[in-house]
């Protein structure tokens, strides 16, 4: 290779040259995927990015405490602190009094530790009556709980302007008073367990799915044209129909007293009065989120072995394997980058499903989905939510990084 | 070993996919062991079809086929030990070289060390040592194709087939892959069932030629007496280049025919299919039999006209307009003796009655 700079015509060195050209059409390939990009921005990354926020935002009472704050950090929490920090507390306090805003700080530092409520309020209607000077002994007078570690740690513990308390919350694990990381009481240990059915449901979910797709899928790639049409439009009609229409549907068959019910009483599989509950438990959810998220089980494993050359199976058979072990020598290995697509795409799909749960799952068959919704919605903790949101979104990429590991994220092929 | 004339045997075959179309009429073929038979015929001619029936994949719908003396009708695909050689290959994709050639071995349950030694024999069969690592995408199609022929031979079946192997090769390589597909076949002596619509693939490769249309065998023989003897104007104009006149018998003895065509011009023939007087005949002569300005005195002596001449390098064709046919064509040899062929000149020309045989109508 010479190193010499070729020229183009006009003189100028054909780097040079070759990118004046190119401008244009990159200027033009810049400006057609411009929408697509600011589309991405801000439905997709903004509150995402939003969400994370959120979740270990804790700057609220940070900016009602300022001074407090600002005099603990001197503070090494082994003993109760000085005057200073009290005198700062007071400062606050008064200031939060004449504005009539302590109510916010109320739920926030109650969170950190219970008692906190009726300590703040019969604080505040004393608090004028303070005089100049010696405050740490005037707050302990006015209540002795000013004067105890617990209380005076809880409120240092509040100070940061980020903290990932939701995210324990999240797994059941709290800060204690002495700010170790401890499980919460085994009576309130309530989020373990639904992660726990969320993971178990999408794990069944994909495999029920499996199970069933493969043939569906087999027999859609196989069958001549005008029988693999109508099967197709059977697969996708799922997909022209309401997300809830088909679970009330569901809701339908399955209820105590519907045709699933009738048909297992009449096959005597159980008596009349004794029909099995169907519905509002773990087997709802199974059976509505399967039929459900077939489709998309379905549509990659199809996809792939549409490309499966029918000479591969008779060239298996041909060079003297038997039918079992061509398909399972040549064809299931083939159909892989498919499975894999498709139980991606069903898990990742059912670990953050809603609405189906919602409906036919009861107090049993509620997932993560639906404590997101209710603490978005109910208790209004919405830093929580996000936190959860957040968990969710970590398990998804989890899921994905394992399986890049495994199969290699090249393999998947969706179509 | 059974009757070694017949070792398959396609008796009175039928087959019809849809059960309105017969695709395969009433077939009769007999391939001796260790022979080279290819089937030759235009598209949609059945020959896939008869392939597939004899590897299993499709059952005649009449008839029964016999390897070996033995009827295989009801024989599953992947036990009748037949070797096959797809069109597109069918390699698989998920396995290197060594685990597609290992594939027939492994399902036989044959020894490893035994496997070894019979994939390295097949490999060097043909000259793709080396490559056993290499998955199918990482090979050219040349090589892919080798691979497809080592694969269908490595577990020594008794019969191999091949449908349209080379059709996705590129002229030069086809002619090479023809060349050692022969050589294969010459030094192991496996049965050989073939398939191409490739005239000279099949011409240069083969022990005999069936040539198909239509579902049937129109003939079954040697590749020069296919070329030189054919015995009904399908083959006449499908092996070859032939010039045809159209006419009807009007004297007829044993080896020889006169023939008066729809111009009126009366030509000598020699009577292949046509057996009396009064019947429609399609008369074929090959190009290369006819003469121009011959010397010696020919049965068969008509003027004609230069309609085209086309230089081919080492010979020139000539179409004239010879008895009513515009569609005459002449191969002659570029020697630097040519004669006056000039558009629009009349040359005489001349060919023996033997060459030109009186075949049916069509
Ligand atoms: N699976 C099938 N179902 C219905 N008809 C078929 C099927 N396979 C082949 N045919 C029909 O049978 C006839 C013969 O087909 P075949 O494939 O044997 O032809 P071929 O001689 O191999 O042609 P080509 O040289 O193009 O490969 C064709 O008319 C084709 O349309
Ligand atoms: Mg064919």
């Amino acid at each position: 290779m010479s190193t010499e700079k070729i020229l183009s015509s006009d003189g100028l060195p054909l780097e040079v040259s070759l990118r004046k050209a190119e401008r244009r059409n990159k200027i033009k390939a810049l400006l057609l995927v411009a929408p697509l990009f600011f589309f991405i921005l801000i439905i997709y990354v903004f509150p995402i990015g939003e969400m994370l926020f959120r979740s270990i935002d804790d700057r609220k009472i940070t900016g009602m405490l300022p001074k407090t704050f600002k005099t603990m950090e001197n503070w090494d929490a082994k003993e109760l602190p000085g005057e200073p920090v009290y005198a700062a507390l007071y400062e606050d306090l008064s200031y939060l009094k004449e504005t009539k805003t302590y109510g916010k700080i109320i739920a926030r530092l109650n969170y950190e530790k219970s008692g906190f409520s009726s300590l703040i309020k019969k604080t505040v209607r004393k608090i004028n009556k303070f005089e100049e000077g010696n405050y740490k002994e005037q707050f302990i007078e006015v209540h002795k709980k000013w004067g105890q570690m617990a209380y005076m740690g809880a409120l240092k513990r509040a100070a940061p302007k980020w903290t990932f308390a939701k995210y324990l919350k999240g797994v059941d694990l709290k800060y204690d008073p002495e700010g170790e990381i401890v499980q919460v009481p085994e009576d309130r240990r309530i989020h373990k367990i639904l992660w726990m059915r969320t993971l178990n449901v999408a794990l069944w979910v994909t495999i029920f799915c499996f199970v069933l797709a493969y043939p569906i899928a087999h027999l859609l790639a196989t069958l001549p044209m005008k029988y693999s049409n109508l099967l197709m439009i059977c697969v996708l009609l799922p997909f022209w129909t309401s997300l809830l229409v088909r679970t009330s549907s569901w809701m339908v068959l399955l209820q105590q007293q519907g045709p699933i019910n009738d048909l297992i009483v009449m096959l005597g599989i159980a008596s009349d009065d004794n029909r099995p509950e169907l519905m509002y438990n773990v087997i709802g959810t199974f059976v509505a989120m399967t039929q459900i998220l077939l489709p998309f089980m379905v549509l990659p494993i199809y996809s792939v072995m549409k490309t499966i050359s029918p000479s591969l199976m008779r060239a298996g058979k041909s060079l003297g394997g038997t039918p079992l072990v061509a398909f399972y020598k040549v064809y299931f290995p083939l159909t892989v980058p498919g499975i894999g697509a498709g139980c991606l795409l069903v898990f990742i799909l059912s670990i953050g499903y809603y609405i189906t749960p919602a409906l036919v799952g009861g107090a049993s068959g509620t997932l993560i989905s639906n404590t997101i919704a209710y603490h978005m919605k109910s208790s209004l903790d919405w830093a929580f939510a996000s936190a959860l949101g957040a968990m969710l979104l970590i398990g998804v990429l989890t899921v994905y990084w394992i399986y890049n590991k495994l199969v290699g994220i090249d393999n998947i092929k969706l179509g | 070993m059974g009757n070694s004339d017949s070792f398959v045997k396609f008796d009175n075959i039928d087959k019809s996919y849809d059960g309105k179309v017969l695709v395969v009429k009433g077939l009769n073929l007999d391939i001796a062991e260790g022979e080279f038979v290819t089937m030759l015929g235009p598209s949609g001619s059945g020959k896939t079809t008869c392939l597939m029936m004899l590897a299993g994949f499709e059952t005649p719908t009449n008839g029964e086929i016999y390897l070996d003396s033995n009827p295989i009708s009801n024989i599953p695909p992947h036990k009748r030990g037949i070797g096959m050689v797809f069109q597109n290959y069918a390699l698989f994709p998920h396995m290197t070289v060594y685990e597609n050639l290992a594939f027939p071995l492994r399902v036989r349950k044959i020894p490893k060390d035994e496997a070894n030694k019979k994939i390295d024999k097949a490999l060097s069969m043909v000259s793709l040592q080396g490559f056993e690592s290499r998955m199918p995408m990482q090979l050219s199609g040349g090589q892919q194709q080798r691979v497809a022929v080592a694969r269908a031979l490595v577990f020594d079946p008794q019969v191999v087939l091949m449908d349209e192997p080379l059709g996705a090769l590129d002229k030069n390589l086809r002619e090479q892959m023809q060349y050692e597909i022969k050589h294969i076949h010459e030094s192991i002596g496996v049965t050989v069932v073939y398939v191409t619509h490739d005239q000279s693939e099949a011409l240069t490769m083969s022990n005999r030629i069936a040539v198909f249309n239509d579902g049937k065998v129109q003939q079954l023989s040697r590749p020069d007496q296919l070329y030189e003897e054919p015995v009904n104007s399908f083959v006449a104009e499908f092996i070859g280049e032939s010039n045809t006149f159209v006419g009807e018998v009007i004297e007829i003895t044993k080896d020889k025919c006169k023939v008066k065509l729809n111009t009126g011009a009366e030509i000598f023939a020699n009577p292949i299919t046509v057996k009396s007087k009064g019947e429609k005949t399609t008369v074929s002569l090959r190009p290369e039999r006819a003469l121009i300005n011959p010397s010696s005195k020919m049965e068969n002596n008509h003027k004609g006209k230069i309609e085209e001449v086309i230089y081919h390098g080492d010979h020139t064709r000539i179409r004239l307009d010879l008895l009513g046919n515009k569609q005459f064509i002449l191969k002659i040899p570029n020697s630097s003796s040519n004669m006056d062929i000039k558009l629009g000149n009349t040359i005489n020309v001349g060919w023996n009655s033997k060459d030109s045989r009186a075949l049916d109508s069509k």
